[in-house]
């Protein structure tokens, strides 16, 4: 068992979602940047689809009640072990019963992956542990007291080596027509790619808010709901864009321009408040 | 008009069609299709949206929205569905004066019809079923309610359908059913799904 002495501002349960409800509503939800919490689990021999703790922003305080074998990925924040014992990312860590586990906040990004070998065996609700914020599902955001079990350990070894640190990634992020790509102008496809968005602080699970250049529709009439998937670029009536992300609706009524590149929409979920974004057409 | 392909990035497509009884029927002419690598189909209004595992999934999606005529005939799909209904919604009286029928007439109307269930949103297991009759397709209340109770069947504009749980909702009310519409620890978490055939029970409450 573990025991949540402290979730941060934010900790959830994720794992790799639930894809295939979308046709009742429910959308897959799942870890906000994929990569990261992959790797977490890699670290400790775990297969990707195990679930791990998503911690918002750091703050995270943990205590283990048997010896386990932890790593942690994604935004790089300090961590300690008490008594203050500091730990790296991205590597595994061997800690002994009762050990307790703190994360301070980011450095950089905002979203922290702990993965525990064995996985953390909270109960599967369609398949997936995931919580989904935007319909409830999954355990509620854990709160301090919340003790969570961990699932018996895979038969696979625990690597003895590290990932390599990841640099700053400051390359602009990839983006692909969207359904309603047609229904802006040439103008507004020029401005997306022009000058950078900043990241609101209303951004979420659900998706993030950006702040930019607006973007003028050509095709004013309403659109029906239609389909949305993680990536999505819509574009509401004031012409910022919002990208969705793990817990997106599985429909939306305002058009999208474009999808970016699923394997930048990791960057996205890590992206803070103030953060800047670069986009570009794909070729 | 020929079914629209819109682009939506390396692995999805979405097909945009004239009418939500088209995009109910191409749902269900890809559902029987079988494609290998979808994950997810999203019929709604106008439009599927289609998402596969990897690009390459995405060619024989294409070509079975090529083999799709659209009204050629309805595809038996979906399963037959019948909700037990208590039909003392608050807006009951609202609608039969508005119709122009009794309240026990307006019951017989809408409970004799089979609806078909062409898509699902809003929330969770909240489906949109096609085939209201004609004189029942009302404009949407002028003033929606802030709360509409869990399980209320209703209808809207081209539409009837259940509330699954209580949210706002801008529907008239004519009654509840009896069985939870939505329940995510059953086995089929939705009580009805697209494609499905409805029929309304008039229950005693």
């Amino acid at each position: 068992m573990l025991e949540i002495l402290d979730p941060g501002p934010l900790c959830t349960v994720q794992d790799l979602g639930r894809a295939g409800w979308a046709h009742l509503g429910v959308g897959a939800s799942g870890a906000a940047d994929r990569a990261s919490h992959r790797l977490a689990n890699r670290l400790v021999g775990n297969s990707a689809g195990c679930a791990t703790l998503e911690s918002t922003f750091g703050g995270l305080r943990v205590r283990f009640e048997i010896a386990v074998y932890v790593a942690l990925a994604g935004a790089d924040c300090p961590a300690i072990t008490r008594p203050h014992h500091a730990i790296g990312h991205g590597r595994p860590i061997a800690l002994v019963a009762g050990t307790e586990l703190v994360l301070g906040a980011p450095r950089s990004g905002l979203r922290t992956y702990l993965a525990v070998r064995g996985g953390i065996d909270a109960p599967v609700i369609m398949g997936s542990r995931s919580t989904d914020l935007l319909n409830g599902l999954g355990l509620a955001p854990l709160v301090s007291g919340d003790r969570l079990t961990i699932g018996a350990a895979q038969r696979t070894a625990v690597p003895t080596d590290f990932a390599p640190p990841s640099l700053p990634d400051s390359s602009p992020l990839t983006l692909w027509p969207g359904p309603r790509h047609h229904w802006f102008t040439s103008a507004a496809h020029d401005a997306l790619v022009a000058a950078p968005y900043e990241v609101l602080p209303t951004s979420n699970r659900i998706g993030a808010r950006l702040s930019g250049a607006a973007l003028e529709r050509s095709v004013l009439r309403e659109l029906p709901s239609e389909g949305i998937i993680e990536g999505a670029v819509q574009v509401p009536n004031d012409g910022q864009p919002l990208v969705f992300l793990a817990d997106h609706g599985v429909t939306g009524g305002y058009p999208v321009i474009a999808i970016v590149a699923p394997t930048d929409v990791g960057r996205i979920a890590q992206a803070r408040p103030g953060e800047r974004l670069r986009f570009r057409w794909t070729r | 008009m020929e079914p629209l392909i819109l682009p939506c990035g390396p692995a999805a497509v979405m097909i945009e069609v004239d009418d939500t009884e088209h995009a109910a029927q191409l749902a269900a002419h890809l559902r029987n299709a079988a494609l290998e690598g979808v994950i997810d189909m999203v019929p709604a209004a106008r439009t599927v949206l289609v998402c596969a595992a990897t690009t390459g999934d995405l060619a024989a999606v294409l070509r079975a929205v090529t083999a799709f005529v659209p009204g050629e005939r309805p595809l038996v799909d979906g399963i037959a569905v019948e909700v037990p209904t208590v039909y003392d919604g608050d807006d009951l009286a609202e609608v039969a004066e508005a119709v122009g029928l009794s309240i026990p007439q307006l019951i017989d109307l809408h409970s004799s019809n089979e609806y078909r269930a062409a898509f699902c949103g809003f929330v969770p297991g909240f489906a949109y079923l096609t085939g209201l009759p004609q004189i029942l397709r009302l404009a949407r209340r002028q003033n929606p309610r802030a709360r509409v109770p869990g399980g209320s069947v209703a209808i809207g504009a081209d539409f009837t359908g259940v509330y699954p749980s209580a949210s706002p909702g801008g529907w008239h009310l004519l009654g509840r059913a009896t069985v939870a519409m939505w329940d995510s620890a059953r086995e089929r978490p939705a009580f009805i799904e697209p494609g499905d055939r409805v029929r309304f029970v008039p229950v005693q409450g």
